[in-house]
């Protein structure tokens, strides 16, 4: 038959039943498989030659890995093929992790974000995730399912370089898990691209911030920097000052430039690393000033 | 290639394909069974001119295999014509000339279908958010909004 569109190179596929199941296949084919739940970054890696694999392995057929569960005390669990459209509309999501709704609207189009899944977003381990800096700030665990355990591991301990993870061969990730965050919890996704919505940021900041009795400002705040290093990062210092001095403006404006003095930016098509550093420093004031804000402390 | 039998629901009516895993679902459409209304853009989920509903959710159709269709339902422009919702858009969209060269129209109309089905009073902002996915290269977005407004009126 004449073909006359673009089309994928040759690949097979499968689609397993069971995680034991893919695991034991992608265990068995580790060089030649690829596991995907939604496909939007695997396609287009396939389209552009950066990827070969002679099997891809759908996972989405797994019990279990289309769920979400909350419960007041463990917290939320995303299966690994809920797509992000699923979470943006769920009620508990809004009302508890409002932050990861915020950056989830951030990513592609409607109909994209209908395919796209928050595991795959963090498997993916782009620096510029848009989802990835408020999984940190909310503290995930990342699930993982290898051919000879089940085992968990912090997020911030998930991400080795850009595209990098710590998951070996044969092992996916089944679900990501979301504790219970601390009471009265306000924060925000700042983020800079090309368009307002649907591009990939430039340079972004995700802030989360609470009361904490015993430290001397009262409060802790948790800054996340995307796409300004080989990985989403936070700013210690910038979390350290946040901590120790009075909540003034002055004390914002130093956190700032904190975020702005730990990135490590390159320069790219989309901006350069001095755009980067500048931008971070604008995003980190504008989230801790709404953040304050949310939280009621006068500047 | 080795090929795999599916069963997808295609409008209402069911095909039975032999078809090979590399095969998009946006290919299925407009080679397998000739409906061309769905178009092809950009190929990698960015212009939202391949945007169809796949069980009632709109989707980038050239993001899908074939494949992973079996045993579910796909609407494309020629099945939802039919639709009297639909049909309030498309005339809006003619009322309004919210077209130039029509090839982001399908998409379009697809995106608007979706919003009215999930929010028929949908505001401004609303609109523009439920159509980013979809581009049109004639910068005929002011007119768009306004014939996804007329619609959700009538």
């Amino acid at each position: 038959m004449n073909q006359p569109y673009p089309r994928f190179p040759e690949f097979k596929y499968y689609r397993p039943k069971s995680s034991k199941e893919a695991v034991d296949f992608l265990e068995k084919y580790a060089d030649q498989s690829r596991p995907y739940t939604g496909g939007t970054d695997c396609f287009n890696q396939i389209r552009d030659k950066r990827i070969h694999p002679k099997y891809l392995v759908d996972l989405k057929s797994i019990k279990g890995f289309r769920k979400i569960e909350f419960d007041l005390k463990k917290g939320l669990n995303i299966g690994a093929a809920v797509c992000l459209n699923e979470i943006i509309r769920h009620p508990k999501i809004m009302g508890y992790y409002p932050v990861l709704i915020e950056a989830a609207r951030e990513v592609g189009g409607y109909q994209l974000r209908n395919r796209a899944t928050l595991v795959g977003n963090l498997c993916n381990a782009s620096p510029c995730g848009d989802t990835i800096g408020p999984c940190l700030t909310y503290r995930s665990k990342v699930h993982i399912v290898g051919p000879d355990s089940k085992h968990e591991v912090d997020l911030k301990d998930f991400f080795k370089g850009p595209g990098k993870t710590c998951l070996r061969p044969g092992e996916i990730v089944a679900s990501v898990s979301l504790p219970i965050p601390p009471l009265g919890a306000a924060g925000t996704y700042e983020s800079i691209g090309r368009n307002k919505f649907g591009d990939l940021a430039i340079a972004a900041v995700t802030v989360l911030g609470y009361e904490k009795k015993d430290s001397l400002s009262g409060y802790e705040f948790l800054l996340a920097l995307t796409a300004v290093a080989p990985t989403v990062i936070f700013s210690e210092l910038a979390q350290e000052i946040l901590k120790t001095l009075p909540l003034t403006l002055d004390t914002l404006e130093q956190a700032a430039l904190a975020c702005s003095e730990a990135c490590k930016p390159i320069d790219d098509i989309r901006g350069s690393a001095k755009y980067r550093r500048d931008m971070i420093k604008m995003l980190a004031l504008r989230g801790l000033i709404r953040t304050c804000k949310q939280l009621n402390i006068p500047l | 290639m080795e090929l795999i039998k599916i069963h997808v629901t295609v409008n209402g009516s069911e095909e039975i394909l032999d078809v090979s895993p590399n095969l998009s679902l946006l290919n299925m459409l407009r080679e397998n069974l000739a409906l061309t209304g769905t178009k092809s853009g950009c190929e990698a989920g960015e212009c939202g001119a391949c945007t169809v509903l796949l069980e009632r959710e709109p989707v980038n159709s050239c993001m899908v295999l074939a494949v992973e269709c079996n045993g579910l339902s796909v609407e494309t422009i020629e099945g939802l014509s039919e639709k009297e919702a639909m049909k309030k858009l498309q005339n809006a969209f003619m009322d309004l000339s919210a077209i130039q060269c029509g090839f982001c129209t399908p998409g379009m109309l697809i995106s608007a279908f979706a919003l009215l089905k999930r929010n028929p009073n949908p505001n401004d902002e609303e609109i523009r958010m439920a159509l980013l996915g979809n581009l049109c290269r004639c910068t005929g977005y002011e007119r768009i909004i306004n014939a996804v407004k007329k619609a959700a009126k009538k």
